[in-house]
Order: structure tokens, then C-alpha cells, then sequence
């Protein structure tokens, strides 16, 4: 059995994690606080891959990142960088796909944190900054870590967008859930089947492993 | 000497009805504020210590403008080095009691003393949901005293403490305050509270 699928995907939806680690956080700080027109159009956009189909969003992906049109062309001009059919195309395509999953959970909980909280870290004199890092962010730990799970989870389970984007190339392209479908294609139900049941307990270890994590916070120790 | 005049829009109560206020009050001076709930106490002192904006007017402290509609001068809290001890405490779920004022200050001997203050020398390493209401709002003030401020708001700060701990704790307070010449503003609906401190009464009921 070849198991390059499986590391490109849990290579795919670690660095999609952790790039949504990064972008996620302080824009769903930026949406928690206040309402504006802008937040609600900003919020309304990155919500959209949670119900397009994803094979609306490839399309519309593989246009934008095709080296013949706009950012695409300017990518391959400027850079010789080419997203389609590339490995950094499919984490660009992810981190789009996946980000509802981090910032809506991330935004959430940060909303039901009480004001307070930020007011009296500001009236001790602390920055913005410090009070997102050392009271917002330790507070919402639970939920922090649920965003991470369900980003990686998601991105595991991609198809629609991935098969759009990046196709069929083993080694380069070639995840886990597209080579169920080409193992289902080519009658190789053995395959087909392995790599399920691997993404399978894969995902099922991960949501018991928050579950866990969840029920311990709620206990909460003394120190 | 911290001078206030100006008006503040208040949404609970008589809906968008205007409060103005235009006091003066001494350095060390304290300042306690009756009146019914809803009628702006909270208010006022969230606009005072900058964590919110009043529809206009003029805040000075010391002879810095903190606050001037017309000259769009707004500082922000963390420069106003304002106490401020919460209705609802404001303590922060991930840390203990000594990491809450560590937060606020590097001076350790000064947070020994504080922990003695409030009396939780024992409780240093439990979080707040491990502290009993009164603990956590002895620990609300302590933080809030913990950046030695020029100027100390207090929102219901004794409300959740029983008597002995409540005498106690307000005989040490009186005597901070005044050894560190702290101007002092204190809400309350308790005016048995209010009047264990000496200083002038502001009654809002009459205000709204």
C-alpha cells in the first residue's frame, strides 16, 4: 500500500493548522470586537466555503491561481510560482477552505469572554497585545484547541476543492481522500478501504482526544 | 485635584436620557457615590477611567486633560493609571491569586504586603473558581490597588464580604488610602458601607 497520500495529507492539514494558528487568532480578535459594516462583509466572506459547494469554491480558486488571469499570472510572472496543480496551491486553496472552522469557534469564544476581563488588563496598564495573549487567549484554551482540531480534521477530509485545484499527482498532489476515489475508481476496494479506515481513526482519535481535553478544563485544576 | 464635567448618555435607564455631572474633588480626597441601579454610577466611572466615552465635556486629573471633546483628546486607560475594582470582580480565570498581581506589578514586596492585606497569604496558588466570592473580591481590589494608582473607582467592592471581613478589610483600606494619598471614589447601594469611609456623599437619584 502506498502511504504517500497519507503523509501529504497530514502534511497538508498541519501546515493549513498552523498557518490558521496564525491568520485566524487575531482576525477572529479583530471580528469579537465591535460591529461594523466592513466586519460583517469580512465575516460573510471567509463563512462562505462553510455552504458553497466546494466545487463552486475550486472553480473558482483554479481561475484565480490559473497562470493565464490576475493573481495567478502575477504569481507566475513575478515569482515563477504556479498554485495550480502545486502543493502551495493546495495549502492556499486549505487555508480559504478551512478558515470558518478556525475563526468562527476562536470568534465565539472570545465574545462570551465578560468584557471585564480586557477592561482590567487595560486599567493595569497592559496593551492590547498583552491582554489578548496573557488573559484572552489562556481563557479560551478549550475552544482554541477545538478550532485546531476541527481545521485539521476538515482539511483532512477535503476532496471537492483539493480535486479542483490540485488534481491527481502522486506525490505532489495526490491526498488521501482523492486516492480513496481513485482506488474506488479503479475497483481497488482494498485500498479504497485503507485509506478510509486510516483517515477514519485519524479523525475519530482526534475529537475523542479534544473531548478529553474539554472534560479535564471543565473540572479545572487549582493551579 | 480631578475635575469632571460632562455628559454621559445612559442606555439603561429613562432610555437615552442625559446625565450631566460637573464636580471637583482633592487629591486623597473620597468620594461616595449613592443612587438606584441603572442611574449611571457604573457608568461614570467606566468614562472616567477611560472605558468610555462621554457625549461630551472635559475629565482633568492633576492638571493633565484626560478627556476634552472639543480638543478630541482622549488618553487611553492604560495611561490614566486608574484602580478599578469590577461589580463583577474582572479576575482572570488562568491565573492565581499571586499571578494576578504579578501582572500588575514586579514589586514583590509590595504584593507580600498586599496578600497580607486582603488576607490571602494562604491562597496564593488558587485561581479564582477556587476562591469564595468574598476572597475574589478582596483579590478584585488588591489588583486594582497593585499599580499604586493616583486615582482608586470602586464598584460595589464590599458587597460580597461578610461583616468581620468587611471591617476589617475597610480599616486597612482606609489607612492605604490615606498613607498613599489615593483619591478614592466608592458605588455602593449599601450606605451603612459608604459611611465606615469619611468624605463627601454624590446621591445620583436626584441627578437622573
Amino acid at each position: 500500500m502506498d502511504l504517500s497520500p497519507i503523509w501529504l495529507t497530514l502534511k497538508l492539514a498541519g501546515i493549513t493548522t498552523l498557518l490558521l494558528l496564525l491568520i485566524g487568532l487575531p482576525f477572529a480578535w479583530w471580528l469579537s470586537r465591535g460591529r461594523s459594516f466592513i466586519k460583517i462583509i469580512a465575516e460573510a466572506i471567509i463563512t462562505m466555503p462553510l455552504v458553497l459547494p466546494p466545487s463552486v469554491l475550486g472553480f473558482y480558486l483554479l481561475l484565480a491561481f490559473s497562470p493565464q488571469h490576475g493573481l495567478g499570472k502575477w504569481l507566475h510572472d513575478t515569482f515563477d510560482v504556479q498554485l495550480v496543480f502545486s502543493f502551495p496551491g493546495l495549502i492556499l486553496a486549505s487555508v480559504i477552505y478551512s478558515m470558518p472552522f478556525m475563526v468562527g469557534p476562536v470568534k465565539s469564544a472570545l465574545q462570551q469572554l465578560p468584557v471585564s476581563l480586557a477592561e482590567a488588563s487595560y486599567t493595569l496598564g497592559k496593551t492590547e497585545w498583552q491582554t489578548f495573549r496573557y488573559v484572552l487567549l489562556p481563557n479560551i484554551k478549550p475552544s482554541l484547541l477545538t478550532a485546531a482540531v476541527l481545521t485539521f480534521a476538515h482539511t483532512l477530509g477535503e476532496f471537492g476543492v483539493v480535486l479542483m485545484i490540485g488534481g491527481n499527482i502522486p506525490g505532489v498532489t495526490r491526498v488521501a481522500s482523492i486516492a480513496v476515489y481513485d482506488s474506488v475508481e479503479k475497483m481497488d476496494y482494498a485500498s479504497a478501504n485503507n485509506y478510509s479506515l486510516i483517515l477514519f481513526s485519524i479523525t475519530f482519535i482526534l475529537v475523542i482526544a479534544v473531548f478529553i481535553f474539554n472534560k479535564y478544563q471543565a473540572k479545572g485544576p487549582i493551579a | 485635584m480631578i475635575s469632571i464635567d460632562i455628559e454621559i448618555k445612559l442606555k439603561a435607564y429613562h432610555g437615552g436620557q442625559l446625565l450631566k455631572i460637573n464636580r471637583q474633588f482633592n487629591t486623597g480626597s473620597i468620594i461616595k457615590i449613592l443612587g438606584p441601579s441603572g442611574s449611571g454610577k457604573t457608568t461614570l466611572l467606566k468614562m472616567i477611567a477611560g472605558l468610555g466615552t462621554p457625549e461630551n465635556g472635559v475629565i482633568m486629573a492633576n492638571g493633565v486633560t484626560w478627556f476634552d471633546s472639543r480638543e478630541k483628546i482622549n488618553l487611553s486607560p492604560q495611561k490614566r493609571n486608574v484602580g478599578f475594582v469590577f461589580q463583577n470582580y474582572g479576575l482572570f480565570p488562568n491565573m492565581t491569586a499571586k499571578q494576578h498581581l504579578e501582572y500588575a506589578t514586579n514589586d514583590t514586596d509590595w504584593i507580600k504586603q498586599l496578600l497580607s492585606l486582603g488576607q490571602l497569604d494562604k491562597f496564593t496558588n488558587h485561581k479564582p473558581d477556587h476562591l469564595s466570592g468574598g476572597q475574589q473580591q478582596r483579590l478584585a481590589i488588591l489588583r486594582a490597588l497593585a499599580i499604586k494608582p493616583k486615582l482608586l473607582l470602586m464598584d460595589e467592592p464590599f458587597s460580597a464580604l461578610d461583616n468581620k471581613v468587611k471591617t476589617s478589610l475597610i480599616a486597612e483600606l482606609r489607612y492605604l488610602i490615606k498613607q498613599m494619598g489615593i483619591t478614592t471614589i466608592i458605588v455602593s447601594h449599601n450606605l451603612q458601607e459608604l459611611e465606615m469611609f469619611e468624605g463627601e456623599v454624590m446621591d445620583f437619584e436626584g441627578l437622573v
